[in-house]
């Protein structure tokens, strides 16, 4: 099988190819960063609020992870970029579309609420998997719910749950590049920009999949690092 | 709010629904057969089949799916000399993407299956690959349906990427509707509800599932 494709490498480095990729990898590491960290918050809320004891609140945060993990993300970028702005006040919309990035600005957002579910879901599975003896060791200490959760469960589950964290960064990571349909020049946009510029692709896609793929391994690198470094004497090392 | 605009359009939308299940199915079917044999791969004591399933998976795992889309949108017609169609290259890149998916549930379910099913197997003078079709696989197969059900929820989820490349999908059909008729607001929320019903019964049915007893 002939390959009918003339490779030049070179033109990933001339202008405007390299800005773009430049500006693609800047995009990509700053929005999936970004938005993990919001997640992170948002999710570790909505995690402990579904195990607490009040119905009202465990519903409240059942529906928002279910509500969050069974819209397809690519519907729900395109409500927070097409539907949302036109379900605000008259004034705030005008104030919305004024905003500078708006594309920016609704990837985060949408990133940030799609991930926290999942987040979410984590820190439960994590929060689930204590003893009980911990629940009751922190009660009857005299600690109230707060300050069992605040002072005993959650830094427990969270070094349980560091691998999973830390993998839904790769995950936030990959999702941003779904944002390119709605306009933000992340690594994946740039990619397709100089394939439809040039049509040479597979430099175009290998740039992408190089940064993801470097990304990818770092970060499993320095997982099995922190998670020697956090390990919780006494429990059975994973692997 | 004006809810008349999914009633008219609605067999247009009708039709990328049918188009996403269509495509959802069949990157299942297809992507299923190839993941269960590189499953085998991925946990042989040969090297150089264990390799190449390993990088195989952990490329296509380390890569957006929308950027497999549009690789193998761009290298199909190139590889094959002359254009096969969106959809062919839109479902090759679909299989390939989630074949490495499925592979790693078929795995982590073979090896949910106790060892010494494995060594029962093979010490009654069953080969290999029958111990592995008759004995492993079938208790493996029933392990990880759960995990299996939620993965095709994945790739019906999944299927809204074929929008990037035009494919008329659900997504796409809505998003056609909405440059013709200008009520975002309406078809979008529409399409939410939509894929929220189709996917929030695979998530209960695979939750179901989990509670049965698993056999180890």
């Amino acid at each position: 099988m002939a390959l009918n494709y003339d490779f030049e490498w070179g033109l990933l480095l001339e202008n405007p190819h390299k800005e773009w990729i430049i500006e693609g990898l800047a995009h990509t590491v700053g929005l999936s960063l970004t938005a993990w960290v919001i997640a992170l918050i948002i999710g570790i809320l909505i995690g402990t609020i579904r195990m607490t004891q009040s119905p009202l609140l465990r519903f409240i945060g059942t529906a928002y992870v279910e509500f969050f993990r069974n819209i397809p993300l690519l519907v729900q970028l395109f409500i927070w970029f097409f539907v949302f702005p036109l379900m605000l006040p008259n004034d705030l919309m005008f104030a919305w579309n004024r905003l500078p990035h708006v594309p920016l600005i609704t990837a985060l957002l949408a990133l940030s609420l799609f991930t926290a579910a999942r987040v979410a879901e984590h820190i439960r599975a994590g929060i689930s998997s204590i003893p009980k003896g911990q629940f009751d060791a922190a009660r009857s200490s005299g600690l109230t719910q707060v300050q069992m959760y605040r002072h005993v469960i959650i830094p427990y589950a969270f070094r349980v749950m560091i691998p999973t964290i830390t993998s839904e960064f790769l995950t936030v990571f990959k999702n941003s590049a779904l944002t390119l349909t709605i306009g933000v020049a992340e690594i994946t946009g740039a990619a397709k920009a100089i394939e439809a510029w040039s049509f040479h692709g597979i430099e175009a896609y290998t740039v992408a999949s190089v940064t993801y793929m470097t990304t990818t391994a770092i970060v499993v690198l320095f997982m099995s690092w922190l998670e020697h470094r956090l390990r919780i004497p006494g429990l059975i090392a994973r692997k | 709010m004006d809810w008349n605009v999914i009633i008219v359009n609605l067999p247009f939308l009708m039709k990328g629904l049918w188009m996403s299940i269509k495509l959802a199915v069949l990157v299942i079917c297809f992507a299923f057969p190839i993941a269960c044999v590189m499953a085998v791969g991925r946990i042989s004591n040969r090297l150089w089949i264990r390799y190449p399933s390993a990088i195989f998976v952990n490329i296509m795992r380390s890569n957006p799916l929308i950027l497999i889309v549009f690789w193998f949108f761009f290298l199909v017609p190139i590889l094959t000399g002359r254009p096969v169609g969106d959809f062919a290259s839109v479902m090759i890149g679909f299989v390939v993407f989630f074949a490495a998916y499925f592979t790693e549930i078929i795995r982590s379910g073979i090896q949910s299956v106790g060892r010494n099913q494995i060594q029962a197997g093979l010490s009654t003078g069953l080969s290999y690959f029958q111990t592995m079709r008759m004995i492993v696989l079938p208790q493996a197969l029933r392990n990880m349906i759960p995990a299996l059900i939620t993965e095709c929820v994945i790739v019906f989820q999944g299927t809204t990427i074929a929008y990037v490349v035009g494919l008329r999908e659900f997504l796409n059909s809505t998003f056609l509707v909405t440059e013709r008729t200008l009520r975002p607001a309406e078809l979008y929320i529409f399409a939410a509800i939509v894929y929220f019903i189709v996917c929030f019964a695979g998530s209960l049915l695979a939750r179901q599932l989990e509670k049965r007893k698993v056999i180890t």
